[in-house]
């Protein structure tokens, strides 16, 4: 166990201690994003914990410390032919490896390939109490114990500082295709429910600015073959990335950005502004939508006022199992208080 | 086995298929319906579910849920957790709440993920809604025999190598081979000392193209003997060979224990020899089927439980093959979860804090630990003990 690791410990026994709680961050690029204004001022930087601690191509595993940078990972992969399958952003090369975890954020591929949920095998983390502990592992399947390692997704730093992440990844793509045809959102919605139904390599399917985009990628031959039958204008695949690392102009104004979990079926909103992604299941929203489909879930992703609750309810069931939860991992709420909502 | 004073809490009749949505592409379901039902429903839509455990016919999906259950295609189609939506559960107040949602995200911690794989320890699983996928245009099966272990090994390592993700990846060896085919009657190569079974599926074009590398990495790594299946009945015959190993081993010895431990792929060959000295260790037969795609081997150690004495070496088999799994960088259990039997072996995997951590959340969902009571999680004095028994064996 390096020192590196003890120390990050110790500040976490000493907050317990002294009972102040602690931010922890990475490269700092989601303080915004995703959760409440967490107005803690004591700080614990993970990103200076980082590097590539494993990498074996045949085995399809990666492992990083928690600092490590999503950009220093696809690099090392795509060296190998080999990429991150969830397609995270990389917010100007700043995005760590363990924000992303805890923020479950992923790219246009998700129905697909996945978001980081998905493809994370194991993780090493500090608890509340300041105790080192490792779930999950290097090895695609694993059902020994409760699955801690996948828990960490989305809970914001809440449960842990995750120090150490084992991660499945997949081979890039042979080729990809990127076609385009301007339709309205709601054609858009009926032609990417249709042509998710078919057992083609589709890995993208998104509706921004009157323009649906469909992404083809896999065996060079399927792809070729796929595009012929759908038809539409073979455009670049510069629409992805910009997806991926938001930087899409629809993304530009820093005015209040909401995002809608739904079915793909979900009837379409008649708001002008607005953004389709994940062949339907993502919605982003300029201003709240004024009935939620059913089983939907909204956030307040970034903007507007982050002091109030900006997660969906829970139940109140839901609501004492998270917060019993949160206590099992942070007995003395020490860990991003307030973070994920204001009551945890 | 339940707990000699507990009451038994029966799901099966619980088996309605509630809903197919093929627009959505996703099917609710109550916790009794089986895994190969779902498929079956879903298949007039052109669709179909992708985790098929070997006991599809039989299993439920309340159990896939609690088990996170896999299959021979979970490499590429995942487990059991990555192809939920949505799961009501009932807690251990009776209290009724749903994990997940209609879309990909919720809202808080991501309980569905937590209680998949939780064996019944966090609450009753009354209502799933699954992912459906479209059927694969075409399917083909690669069927190679090797001479040694090692050399269908490297070839797995050589397939994944290439960027070929396939549907399924199945190894046999010697022991397994046999049975099998005197079982089955597939055509499997008898003198093979280990046996590939590898499916590509995917659109006509791409299932040739991955067809014709695999066979190439197939030749170049030495293979014995190649056989491609030409269409569905053959596809079927050869996966009859290995889907019907459990009970093939079943003729040949009156008992077997069938062991689950997770390995890095590349430690398969080291793994298998240091089985065949455990073997001869313990005097009793071992044969091994392994998902190679995704590392879970299947050591089916045979033995005779009206003889106490094998029973007894084939426990402390089945727990060195376990420990030997961690030794070289996996785990206890792939997809068969930890139960009884595994207890004993879940501190050669975690440490006594990690244990707590465990306890700690299951006493979140269940303060009185009230379901499956003793099961999954080791309760931490029985672990001392066992961590105070004399190592039975190196691994030399
Ligand atoms: C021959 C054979 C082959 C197998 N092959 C595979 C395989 O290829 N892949 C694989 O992953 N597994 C395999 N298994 C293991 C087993 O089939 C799976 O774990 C399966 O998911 C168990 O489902 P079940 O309905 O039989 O559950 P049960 O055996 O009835 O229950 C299993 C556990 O789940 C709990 N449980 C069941 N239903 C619920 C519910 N509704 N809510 C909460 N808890 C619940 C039970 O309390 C119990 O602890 C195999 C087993 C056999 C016998
Ligand atoms: C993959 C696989 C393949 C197999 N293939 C074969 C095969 O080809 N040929 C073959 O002969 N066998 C085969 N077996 C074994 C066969 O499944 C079992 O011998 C038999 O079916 C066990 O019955 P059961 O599942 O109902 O009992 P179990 O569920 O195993 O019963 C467990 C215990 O519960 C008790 N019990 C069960 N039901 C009741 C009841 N109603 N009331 C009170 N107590 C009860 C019994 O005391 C029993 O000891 C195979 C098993 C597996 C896992």
């Amino acid at each position: 166990m390096t020192d590196a690791l003890q120390q990050l410990a110790a500040r976490v026994c000493a907050a317990k201690a002294d009972a102040t709680p602690l931010y922890v961050h990475g490269g700092n690029t989601k303080k915004h994003l995703l959760g409440r204004t967490c107005s803690v001022e004591r700080t614990l930087d993970i990103s200076k914990y980082r590097g590539i601690s494993h990498y074996q191509p045949q085995e399809l595993v990666i492992s990083a410390r928690a600092g490590t940078p999503i950009s220093e990972l696809e690099s090392a992969l795509a060296e190998q032919g080999q990429m991150l399958p969830f397609e995270p952003p990389r917010y100007a090369g700043q995005a760590t490896i363990g924000g992303t975890l805890a923020g479950n954020l992923s790219g246009p591929g998700r129905p697909w390939l996945g978001s980081i949920r998905d493809s994370v095998l194991g993780v090493q983390l500090i608890n509340g109490s300041g105790q080192i502990l490792e779930f999950g592992g290097k090895v695609m399947k694993n059902v020994a114990g409760y699955d801690v390692s996948r828990l960490q997704a989305g809970a914001l730093g809440t449960l842990g500082v995750i120090c150490e992440v084992h991660l499945k990844v997949l081979p890039l793509p042979e080729a990809s295709v990127t076609l385009a045809r301007d339709t309205s959102p709601d054609e858009a919605l009926a032609l990417m429910t249709n042509y998710a139904g078919q057992p083609k390599p589709l890995t993208g399917a998104c509706w921004v600015n009157g323009k649906l985009y469909l992404r083809l990628a896999g065996a060079a031959s399927a792809v070729e073959h796929t595009a012929q039958i759908w038809g539409g204008d073979r455009v670049d695949g510069a629409i992805w990335t910009q997806l991926q690392d938001m930087t899409h102009s629809f993304f530009t104004p820093s005015a209040e950005l909401w995002r809608l979990a739904t079915t793909p079926t979900a009837p379409c909103s008649d708001q002008a502004d607005q953004c389709i992604d994940w062949g339907g299941s993502q919605r982003w929203l300029r201003t709240p939508p004024a009935s939620i489909p059913q089983g939907a879930h909204l956030n307040l992703f970034s903007g507007g006022d982050r002091q109030t609750e900006v997660r969906g309810k829970l139940d109140q069931v839901q609501q004492t199992l998270q917060l019993r939860l949160k206590k099992a991992f942070d007995p003395a709420g020490i860990l991003n208080p307030g973070r994920l909502y204001s009551w945890m | 086995m339940p707990h000699p004073e507990s009451v038994l809490l029966g799901l099966s009749k619980l088996n309605n298929i509630l809903e197919v949505d093929p627009k959505a592409r996703t099917a609710r379901l109550q916790p009794g319906v089986t895994n190969l039902a779902i498929s079956e429903a879903a298949a007039a839509h052109g669709l179909y579910y992708g985790p098929d455990p070997s006991s599809q016919i039989a299993c439920s999906i309340g159990g896939n849920v609690a088990e996170n259950s896999g299959g021979v295609h979970c490499l590429k189609y995942g487990l059991t957790v990555h192809n939920l939506l949505c799961v009501e559960m009932l807690t251990v107040e009776g209290e009724r709440t749903t994990l997940g949602g209609g879309g990909l995200d919720s809202p808080g911690y991501d309980l569905m993920a937590l209680v998949t794989g939780s064996e019944g320890l966090l609450g009753i699983v009354t209502e799933v809604t699954v992912k459906l996928l479209p059927c694969p245009e075409v399917a083909r099966v690669v069927m190679a025999g090797f001479d040694s272990v090692r050399a269908a090994g490297d070839a797995v390592g050589a397939v994944i190598a290439a960027g070929i993700i396939p549907a399924g990846l199945e190894m046999m060896d010697a022991l397994a081979i046999q049975a099998a085919e005197d079982f089955a009657q597939a055509g499997y190569p008898k003198e093979a000392q280990a046996l590939l079974l590898c499916e590509l599926d995917g659109t006509a074009e791409e299932v040739d193209q991955h067809v014709e590398a695999v066979t190439n990495i197939f030749n170049q790594h030495g293979a014995s003997s190649l056989r491609v299946s030409s269409d569905d009945a053959e596809r079927a015959l050869l996966w009859k060979g290995r889907k019907s190993a459990f009970p093939a081993i079943g003729r040949l010895s009156a008992d077997y224990y069938c062991m689950d431990g997770t390995i890095p792929r590349s430690q398969v060959s080291h793994v298998l020899e240091e089985i065949s000295k455990l073997s001869a260790k313990y005097q009793l037969r071992c044969a091994n089927v392994f998902h190679a795609g995704d590392g879970n081997l299947h050591p089916l150690i045979m033995f005779d439980s009206g003889d106490p004495q094998q029973l007894a070496r084939a426990e402390r088999f089945g727990a060195d093959i376990l420990e030997l799994s961690v030794a070289v960088g996996g785990c206890i259990t792939g997809e068969h979860g930890v139960g009884l039997e595994k207890l004993n072996q879940m501190p050669s995997q975690f440490s006594e804090a990690e244990l707590h951590q465990f306890e700690d959340i299951k006493h979140a969902f269940d303060p009185a630990l009230t379901l499956n009571p003793g099961k999954g999680i080791p309760i931490l004095k029985r672990c001392q003990e066992y961590r105070a028994l004399p190592r039975r064996h190196s691994h030399d």
